[in-house]
């Protein structure tokens, strides 16, 4: 029986937590008698029959919606669309789970004679998946038989021939999203559920969006209104994705939505990385010298090789549920899967919050966690796991510690060089940066032609990540980067300390010395129930 | 009278080089520059004036000079020896022999204009060039009553501004208002070489400009750009803090660092780009680069951001260079010099064109813009070396002009 999450008064005898640095670690002692950590739940137990958890979803739909093969007819348009490379996080281990629910859903599609098939990634204005990356999310098999004729792609959020206005939401907002999708017969969706912000109407309404349609709530004010955006009731980010869900729906396109939901197996239970998923009181001596080892080995390695060390880790995570039918029937069941795993109930507010941020994020798979990406894990991220109240009291401080080097992926984050290099050095006003620059980038014919025929994201992506932090920036009072380069942090408008002991005296000018303290044990995944 | 002497000397010449190699500014220490008691120097001509420098600057080239990188290309129009020094204000000594041994009270300073054009030379009738006001292109600056020397602080017979004495022209005489502090008049002659350069960028309304490069003469010529021309937005080239800050205060609308300037300038225009992400080359450009560096680096970089068919113009001081031209022809590029001043088209709102004397738009420029607070230090004669290395590390030392301050020295009120 996996145990829960839990919430762990620091003391003299509590040994250094781990702080997860990037590519590496550091064990900090945080201070006893006014320090907490909160740990993740240990992983769930798996599906035990993972294939047929599947043929029962998809031949049992939970909602207003038909069994799967009662929606297939011979002669049909059936579009299959699946998340994109930022899920889940790390990549997990073949078979991917987009994977087996595909092959499925194709065998059904197979028996009903249904041949006018395309897969669609649906990456909204994330960049082209690769074909290795393609392959691993759907398998060799389904990667042959699709994509040399064209009907496996990535969607192109740019491409005026393939994108379809289908409505306006009563708010106004534009809902347009991939042409071929729209005008299907069905729509399967196929989604993977790290966390609780993912899936249900988003799937689709901004998975296969343009950037016209994604404007209307990727935006500084609806991710201030979005306390936190990873609590549905909470997030004006959902309320404005289920509003353009609605018209969706109300134009007639049939969605067929597949949800997954995944346990927190992350480092695994064997092997070096396993001692990252253990509660450090409870390191035996052989784990306390693997990691030791480990450590050291990773602190001379250079950048670029410890990167890709860790780049090609496989997570063993496995799924917990599956389930299939109509959207928001679905969703509602797959997000009291994903709280199951996650949420830690937390008593009270904190002064100070402190993280280890890990060396990926969404958009980071196969890259570089550049600053801009630094900064949104943390303030983007990390800050929102929370339901109820924001971990962190208003005017309180985050401690996060990453190297956050001067680094980027040239390829796949051409515009946030240049978010970084010009419009950071201006401002790190979110209203202001919103106001002033995101049309040019957004617009940017470079940019434009990056994002469709290279793996670039799109050109206005690096200012979603900024707006994904702007709820935290409006609250905190402070935000320290131990151990990152000095001057990009500052860039960031952060402070730089090169110890957790300088980031709290720091942190003491603003919340004062005697200021409680939470470590947010992530990851694993997990999501603060502050009450 | 006291006065920093440059000789031709070539084995110092070239211990000069190698210290300015390991130490910029340090040639001043090993090379042909003395600090030395000389003879005052005699008046060239019935017309001339002799002055009391105040202030006088440490330019570019004089570092070039001091530290043996300069081109040979100066041999045949320079004299030895030569006191340097070129950026002067200064206090006009009045005519008659005795009254120049008083120690002046100030109230009538002068700027010089040091460019040894035709009429200085007594020559007559003076060249084209002269003759179109076009100083700086004079064709007899090695001819006439004085040796060869393209301004003063470079010929033998004048003086230059490092000293505590010198001769100068009527005709190279400017008045500084009272006014005007000596710290903005010093300022004077190297903005006038900024408002030529920015006047001969060809700049057309809503262009896209590039400054590249923001020491002394950066600063000035983004100044002047924003006053004498109609430039859309401007991009200035910054290394260090301060100046950066300085290029932002006076008009540049995006201020980057040196290795940011390919994709500001891909920004600003909106141009496509080759490379996946990272910029091997623009497509198109900016329509005006001024180069105020004029180093290899500072080429290359112009040519790479300047858009078919645009216009380098190089105001800062080069060298001998190695650079792939190939851009250049396949991209029709305009490549052009600006030296110096003499007389400038300006147009004003109404789009009616005048002619006027680059030094009046230059004391204009000074004074709108207080130009007197890049003066960042003085030095005295005596600790010129300490000068030389601080002028040629002035950016990253949060400086941008280093000046002699003469108004201490003792020798001036015993002359």
């Amino acid at each position: 029986m996996p145990r829960p999450g839990f919430v762990l008064d620091v003391d003299r005898s509590t040994p250094p937590i781990l702080f997860h640095h990037g590519e590496g670690f550091r064990l900090e002692k945080l201070p006893a008698d006014r320090s907490r950590i909160i740990y993740p739940a240990e992983p769930l137990e798996p599906l035990d029959d993972i294939e047929g958890s599947i043929r029962r979803a998809l031949l049992n739909p939970i909602g207003d919606q038909k069994p799967l093969p009662e929606l297939l007819f011979p002669g049909m348009r059936l579009t299959i669309a699946f998340d994109d490379i930022s899920l889940p996080l790390p990549q997990m281990k073949s078979p991917d789970i987009r994977q087996r629910v595909i092959e499925q859903v194709l065998d059904h599609a197979a028996a009903a004679g249904v041949d006018d098939v395309h897969l669609i990634a649906a990456l909204a204005l994330h960049r082209r998946m690769t074909e290795d990356e393609l392959r691993h999310a759907v398998g060799d098999r389904v990667y042959e038989a699709f994509a040399p004729s064209g009907a496996l792609y990535n969607h192109d959020a740019e491409d005026p021939d393939n994108l379809v206005e289908v409505g306006t939401t009563d708010k106004g907002e534009i809902v347009e999203i991939n042409k071929r999708a729209a005008e299907s017969d069905l729509l399967i969706y196929v989604n993977i559920n790290l966390v609780a912000m993912d899936g249900g109407w988003k799937s689709t309404a901004i998975g296969l969006a343009s950037y016209k349609s994604i404007k209307y709530h990727h935006n500084v004010h609806t991710m201030r209104h979005s306390t936190s955006f990873m609590d549905r009731e909470k997030s004006e980010l959902h309320s404005s994705t289920w509003r353009m869900g609605h018209v969706l729906r109300d134009a007639g396109i049939n969605i067929f939505q597949i949800e997954t939901t995944m346990n927190n197996n992350v480092f695994g239970t064997e092997g070096p990385m396993s001692v990252l998923q253990k509660r450090e009181w409870e390191w035996n001596p052989r784990d306390r010298a693997t990691f030791l080892a480990m450590k050291a080995g990773l602190d001379r390695m250079p950048a670029r090789s410890k990167r890709k060390v860790f780049q090609s880790w496989r997570a063993p995570h496995q799924m917990t549920s599956v389930q299939a039918g109509e959207v928001e029937a679905v969703h509602e069941i797959t997000t009291a899967n994903v709280y199951a795993q996650h949420l830690v109930p937390v008593e009270g507010q904190t002064d100070i919050m402190t993280m280890g941020l890990p060396y990926i994020g969404p958009y980071n798979v196969n890259s570089i966690l550049n600053p801009i990406l630094v900064m949104c894990l943390g303030l983007g991220y990390f800050f929102n796991l929370y339901k109820g109240r924001p971990l962190v009291r208003q005017g309180g401080v985050l401690i996060m510690s990453h190297p956050t080097p001067w680094e980027f992926h040239p390829v796949h984050h051409p515009s946030y060089i240049d978010f970084f290099e010009q419009v950071l050095a201006d401002t790190t006003d979110p209203k202001v940066i919103e106001e002033t620059y995101e049309k040019q980038f957004a617009e940017d014919d470079w940019y434009r032609h990056l994002y469709r025929t290279s793996y670039a994201y799109h050109g206005v992506h690096p200012f979603y990540m900024w707006y994904w932090g702007a709820h935290a920036l409006e609250h905190l009072g402070r935000v320290i980067v131990v151990g990152g380069n000095e001057k990009a942090v500052r860039r960031l408008g952060f402070q730089p300390a090169s110890t957790l002991t300088d980031a709290l005296e720091m942190a003491s000018d603003v919340v004062g010395r005697d200021a409680s303290i939470t470590h947010f044990h992530n990851p694993p995944v997990l999501m603060a129930d502050v009450t | 009278m006291k006065a920093l002497v440059f000789h031709r000397n070539v084995p110092k010449y070239a211990a000069a080089m190698v210290a300015g190699s390991l130490l910029p500014g340090s040639g001043a220490k090993v090379g042909p520059l003395r600090l030395e008691d000389v003879d005052i120097p005699d008046l060239p001509g019935p017309d001339w004036r002799y002055v009391k420098p105040r202030l006088t600057g440490i330019c570019g080239s004089d570092l070039s000079t001091i530290d043996g990188t300069s081109s040979r290309y100066f041999d045949p129009i320079v004299s030895f020896p030569f006191t340097p020094g070129h950026e002067i204000v200064a206090d006009l000594v009045d005519a008659g022999a005795e009254s120049k041994k008083a120690e002046p009270d100030g109230t009538n300073r002068v700027v010089i204009e040091p460019v040894l054009g035709c009429v200085t030379r007594n020559i007559s009738p003076v060249c084209g060039a002269c003759a179109a006001g076009d100083l700086g292109n004079c064709e007899h600056i090695a001819f006439g009553d004085l040796q060869p020397g393209l301004q003063c602080g470079f010929c033998a017979d004048t003086g230059g501004g490092w000293s505590t004495m010198m001769v100068a022209h009527p005709s190279q005489i400017h008045d500084v208002p009272a006014t005007m502090s000596d710290e903005a008049a010093v300022m004077v002659e190297p903005a006038a070489c900024a408002v030529h350069g920015a006047l001969a960028a060809g700049i057309c309304a809503g262009d896209t400009v590039v400054v590249l490069g923001s020491g002394t003469l950066g600063l000035l010529t983004m100044a002047a750009v924003r006053r004498y021309t109609r430039a859309g937005t401007v991009i200035a080239v910054a290394k260090h803090p301060v100046q950066r800050h300085f290029a932002s205060d006076l008009g540049a609308d995006v201020v980057v660092e040196p290795g940011e300037l390919p994709r500001a300038v891909r920004r600003v225009t909106g141009t496509m780009a080759l490379g996946d992400g990272t910029i091997t080359r623009l497509t198109g450009g900016a329509d005006v680069v001024i180069d105020c560096v004029g180093s290899e680096a500072s080429l290359a970089d112009s040519l790479a951001v300047v858009k078919p068919r645009g216009r380098i113009t190089m105001v800062g001081m080069p060298g001998r260079v190695e650079v792939d031209l190939t851009g250049l022809w396949q991209r029709e590029i305009n490549l052009v010099g600006a030296y110096a001043y003499g007389t400038e088209t300006v147009t004003d709102d109404r789009g009616e064109a005048e002619r006027r004397r680059t030094f009046d738009l230059a004391f204009e420029l000074v004074q709108a813009n207080d130009l007197g607070r890049l003066v960042s230090a003085t030095y005295p004669l005596g600790r010129y070396s300490d000068a030389m290395i601080h002028a040629a590390a002035a950016g990253s030392r949060g400086s941008v002009k280093i000046a002699f301050d003469l108004r201490g020295e003792k020798e001036r009120g015993r002359l």
